[in-house]
């Protein structure tokens, strides 16, 4: 296959990846490394670097209206980034001793994580932060725009949530994903932040914490300018197609369809992965 | 510490404003500098064959910051696609330094510590690839 050629697929791969993630809201990371090397036969850790550079792209794009709406808390993001950036740079130094089928398992087993949180239902939260705790004395409590209005809310399990960014920044580095899943997971169900400020901080994080690995995999010689050129710019164009569509499509059929996706690509990455065929 | 929620607000909101466009702007320098390159590298190499099924790791010009300058002071075209790459990763990079001199004139401390930190691991990333 010619470069011009591959270039050409692996666009369009990208934009529907881009695309289809910011109409769900799912983001298109965790679909892009299963993308390229099932899709594509590109080598996993070239699939990585890749998936890395483009998950800072479309967060910092996203992240950049979220922050100006005042959705996102940027004192919790700051802190738990932290928690991110070690995990990642551990992550890039666990990468070196895990095998390219081993990384294909475990990012089944994430997909798999990842759709099965897709599918259930959301609760908001609003709390208040007790007097004397770690969230308290940080003075992580703020407020957020909902319905014409701005809402307070506290926070809540701080050092719960701190131990889960740990372990997304792991993730991160070591699967070339934003890891959102966990970092929302993190927030909503642990901290208690209220359901569209974790989305919102969690994007905005994901940018650092990808920056953190990806200028280690730069060193390495994981990140090939040629790979990276469509996929970036591929997902970057989907990712705001998506966002201008969003209003007028449904999204819950795509969710489901997505999720579905996810499955199928999970058990191939399995299968591929504990067969050595990757 | 005394405080004064009101202004301590309407400044968050001043910096929060200012981390979104250099957000957006990051990311559509480096998009445009990236298809510059493309377009560049397609011109020169498109005919060439593909092959990335097997690792073999990026040249030595292409791993660090000064071997990319190299290349894209030689008219490159993958030299200025990593060149995109680099000022993508830097974006987020240049985000948490905005956030240091924004908690700092806000006088918050703790924060400006927590910049701080963020910023010598990624520091550290960029220069040193771990």
């Amino acid at each position: 296959m010619h470069v011009l050629t591959f270039t050409l697929l692996t666009l369009a791969g990208a934009l529907l990846a881009g695309l289809v993630g910011a109409l769900t809201g799912l983001g298109g990371g965790v679909v892009l490394v299963p993308l390229l090397t099932l899709g594509l036969g590109v080598d996993i850790r070239y699939a990585i670097g890749a998936s890395l550079v483009c998950v800072i792209a479309t967060s910092s794009g996203a992240a950049a209206a979220f922050v100006k709406e005042g959705f996102t808390n940027i004192r919790v993001g700051m802190f738990l980034e932290i928690a991110t950036t070690v995990g990642a740079l551990l992550g890039t130094v666990v990468a070196v001793f895990v095998s390219s089928s081993a990384l294909a398992v475990i990012f089944g087993i994430v997909l798999l994580f990842s759709a099965a949180q897709s599918m259930r239902p959301r609760v908001e939260h609003i709390t208040v932060t007790e007097p004397g705790t770690l969230g308290d004395r940080l003075r992580l409590a703020s407020t957020y725009p909902h319905n014409g209005e701005l809402v307070s809310y506290g926070v809540e399990h701080v050092p719960a949530g701190f131990a889960m960014m740990f372990a997304a920044g792991i993730l991160s580095a070591l699967l070339g994903i934003g890891s959102g899943v966990v970092k929302v997971l993190a927030m909503d169900r642990a901290m208690h932040l209220p359901y569209k400020v974790s989305t919102t901080t969690s994007n905005f994080m994901i940018g650092v914490t990808a920056a953190a690995s990806a200028g280690v995999y730069l060193h390495r010689g994981y990140i090939d300018p040629v790979l990276v050129m469509p996929v970036v710019l591929g997902v970057l164009a989907g990712a705001t197609i998506g966002a201008r569509l969003l209003a007028r499509v449904h999204v819950k059929p795509l969710r489901m369809l997505f999720t579905v996706i996810m499955v199928a690509l999970a058990i191939e990455m399995l299968y591929q992965g504990l067969t050595k065929r990757i | 510490m005394s405080e004064n929620p009101a202004g301590h607000a309407r400044e968050d909101y001043a910096l929060e404003q200012r981390l979104g466009t250099l957000l957006r702007g990051g990311v559509i320098l480096s998009a445009g500098v990236t298809l510059l390159g493309g377009i560049m590298y397609l011109a020169a190499h498109g005919l060439a064959p593909a092959n990335y099924h097997t690792f073999a790791g990026e040249p030595a010009a292409l791993r660090t910051v000064g071997g990319v300058f190299a290349g894209v002071a030689r008219g490159d075209g993958a030299s200025i696609i990593q060149l995109g790459v680099l000022l993508l990763i830097a974006t987020p990079v240049a985000r948490v330094f905005i956030s240091v001199i924004g908690f700092a004139r806000e006088r918050d401390w703790m924060y400006v510590g927590c910049s701080l930190i963020v910023l010598a691991l990624l520091t550290y990333s960029l220069a040193h690839g771990g």
